[in-house]
């Protein structure tokens, strides 16, 4: 399974590598992918560095071009397509079928990936997208169990790339508006969920608010971890009780799930966070590069060891992790 | 190409597919009394969750075939929005192949089948298709209508619409989401089965006890959002009942109800509205997609929505 890891800078590029990345993949510092945060992503010179470096220690490295095209500003989303196809990048992680359109016509070459942003999470939805734009992969929204990805797997047109690590993504990926209901940008259209610009924290004696577009998404006692407002991890109130609503923040951890994964036959394991520091970068990727390469020698005899589970606790929103959507009683 | 500038009273009214999980006897009489209502489409079926089995397949066609004899508006078949289980997608299928009914698109795998029998669909909501290059896409499956995502601005439909006639391409019917709670996201989890203390394997039908959705409110009583099963929708009715000379202006043909059991009263306001009426008061409803602007922000009449380039 090839190892496929973020990078939201120049030097988390170099450090994915350094740390054993197979792949990294990276975004536009603009509106044409889904992690557009101040200070974070590469501007064109930097993506030609990127790729160079990459393909010097012959890793591969992607370009998530991967928002939805804006009426009138479309030409912003082609010039990206024909940056990666210039520069030789090895693979355009793209969402929206009309820039799939153009790439696949425009770059037939350029190999095109299905984003996770494309919410296609069945064999038929995979098949009209390698009919149609012959993409070669495709990467699964985290709402699938363990069983369904293996019957997608089974019976997909193409291989199949699932997250193994990061933020957990309770909704359906490219299917979800709560950012913009809230503050007016998606991950869709704008490239951001829950923005930084939108949040404001609040301290009220000991209390500390947290809110997004001033909408109150969670307060803290002191003794308890204040988290990132990100609205769908927000405690709030259903029929009179407080609670975490909609999910408890608990970052994804798949790496016991190793066997099975390739026993299905996916292709590709993604790390999700481009917007978070090379010191995360490395250490995910050096984790799951150990753990990747314990299985590759010991096959069915593959143990978790404590300190990989430490460590990826240690990075993981509130320190817990969840095997998520895969593991069918977590839905 | 040139398209003549709409006026309100150009406008059609939709009843889109119930969102909710109603008792059979309660779904049925509700259509029994949307029949006399002045609709050109109603939209039928289950879109949220494959459990629901309150109404089979055969049971929806029949009542296809029931309010197509007793009403002048044009029946169309919803498909589900999250395919995740091969009997759901075997189920779509059987859908996309009735026969008789348009059928109204709502994953990539629904388009596949139909474009596979050179049929015309509408592209549902939770499609994601915010340009004239990917609407173009669609046209050429077989796309007749087109339903915006919900956060699409006014300005973001306008823009769209444009690109297509730029390319020279004829536009498919436009109609957008203009009352109702708005479906926003749609899940793994089942969360009306998780405030129950069930698993979703097991989760006793219990969506049925909230014709309405659950309410959602923050820790200072701001009524946020509305759980209904996997599906997370707006805590806020959106209401475009003061928009509708803007509206048509952007090349809309059709507004879509999104039913409540009030339904009867929204389509009627709608409809007086359309004509010419005043548009009444809205206290708690939202428009700020249609304005660019955060959806449950409400933008009182009179102010114009973002330029096209605004915020999208």
């Amino acid at each position: 399974m090839e190892l496929v890891c973020p990078a939201g800078s120049l030097t988390a590029v170099k450090i994915a590598i350094e740390a054993g990345a197979d792949a990294i993949y990276v975004g536009l510092r603009d509106d044409t992918n889904a992690r557009r945060f101040a200070g974070l992503n590469l501007d064109a010179r930097e993506l030609e560095q990127a790729v160079g470096l990459a393909h010097a220690r012959r890793r591969r490295l992607f370009l998530a071009v991967n928002t939805y095209v804006r009426p009138g500003a479309g030409e912003r989303w082609e010039r990206a397509v024909e940056l990666a196809a210039t520069l030789g990048v090895d693979a355009l992680i793209v969402a929206d079928i009309g820039l799939l359109a153009h790439a696949s016509r425009r770059y037939p070459d350029l190999p095109l990936h299905l984003s996770v942003q494309g919410s296609a999470t069945n064999p038929e939805a995979l098949a009209f997208y390698h009919a149609r734009y012959g993409i070669r992969r495709a990467v699964l929204p985290r709402v699938l169990s363990l069983a369904q990805v293996a019957q997608v797997a089974k019976e997909s047109p193409v291989p199949v790339e699932v997250f193994g690590f990061g933020s957990l993504c309770i909704m359906a990926e490219g299917r979800c508006h709560l950012s913009s209901y809230l503050t007016g940008e998606s991950p869709n259209q704008g490239g951001a969920c829950s923005p930084a610009g939108a949040v404001r924290w609040e301290r009220d004696g000991e209390v500390l608010s947290s809110r997004l577009n001033e909408v109150l998404i969670d307060r803290f006692e002191p003794e308890e971890r204040a988290g990132y407002p990100t609205l769908c991890k927000g405690r709030f109130v259903v029929e009179g009780r407080r609670l975490h609503a909609i999910e408890e923040p608990a970052s994804l951890n798949t790496i016991d799930l190793i066997p099975r994964l390739a026993e299905i036959g996916v292709a590709a394991v993604k790390i999700e966070g481009r917007q978070r520091s090379p010191a995360y970068v490395e250490k995910v990727t050096r984790t799951w590069r150990e753990a990747l390469d314990a299985f590759a020698a010991t096959g069915n005899d593959f143990d978790v060891r404590p300190h990989w589970s430490r460590t990826l606790a240690g990075l993981s929103e509130g320190s817990q992790t969840t095997l998520g959507a895969y593991h069918r009683p977590w839905q | 190409m040139t398209t003549a500038i709409k006026t309100r009273s150009d406008l059609r009214l939709a009843l889109g597919p119930v969102l909710f999980f109603w008792p059979k006897d309660t779904l049925l009489d509700f259509y029994s009394r949307m029949v006399e209502l002045p609709l050109d489409a109603i939209y039928i079926g289950e879109t949220v969750c494959s459990k629901r089995r309150e109404m089979s397949r055969r049971d929806w066609i029949a009542l296809a075939h029931d309010i197509a004899g007793a009403s002048r508006a044009r029946v169309i078949l919803s498909g589900l929005a999250l395919i995740e289980a091969a009997s759901e997608l075997s189920n779509l299928k059987r859908l996309c192949e009735n026969g008789e009914f348009m059928v109204e698109a709502n994953d990539m795998a629904a388009v596949r089948f139909l474009a596979g029998q050179g049929l015309p669909f509408v592209a549902g909501p939770a499609l994601n298709l915010y340009s004239g290059a990917s609407l173009a896409e669609l046209i050429a499956c077989g796309m007749q209508r087109w339903v915006p995502p919900v956060e699409c601005s006014g300005a973001t439909v306008a823009g769209a619409l444009a690109e297509l006639d730029a390319a020279g391409l004829a536009r498919p019917e436009v109609e957008v989401f203009a009352h109702g709670y708005l479906p926003l996201a749609y899940s793994a989890r089942c969360f009306t089965a998780r405030l129950a203390g069930r698993p979703k394997d097991d989760c006793g039908f219990r969506c049925i006890e909230y014709p309405a959705g659950v309410a959602v409110d923050s820790q200072e009583g701001e009524r946020l959002f509305t759980l209904n099963g996997i599906q997370t929708m707006s805590g806020r009715i959106g209401d475009l009942v003061g928009d509708l000379d803007d509206i048509a202006a952007r090349g809309v043909d059709i507004l879509r109800i999104s039913p409540g059991l009030d339904a009867a009263d929204v389509v009627a306001t709608f409809d007086r509205v359309r004509q010419g009426g005043p548009a009444p008061e809205v206290e708690d409803g939202c428009n700020g997609y249609w304005h660019g602007r955060p959806g449950m922000t409400r933008v009182p009449p009179g102010i114009r929505s973002a330029g096209a380039d605004g915020l999208a």
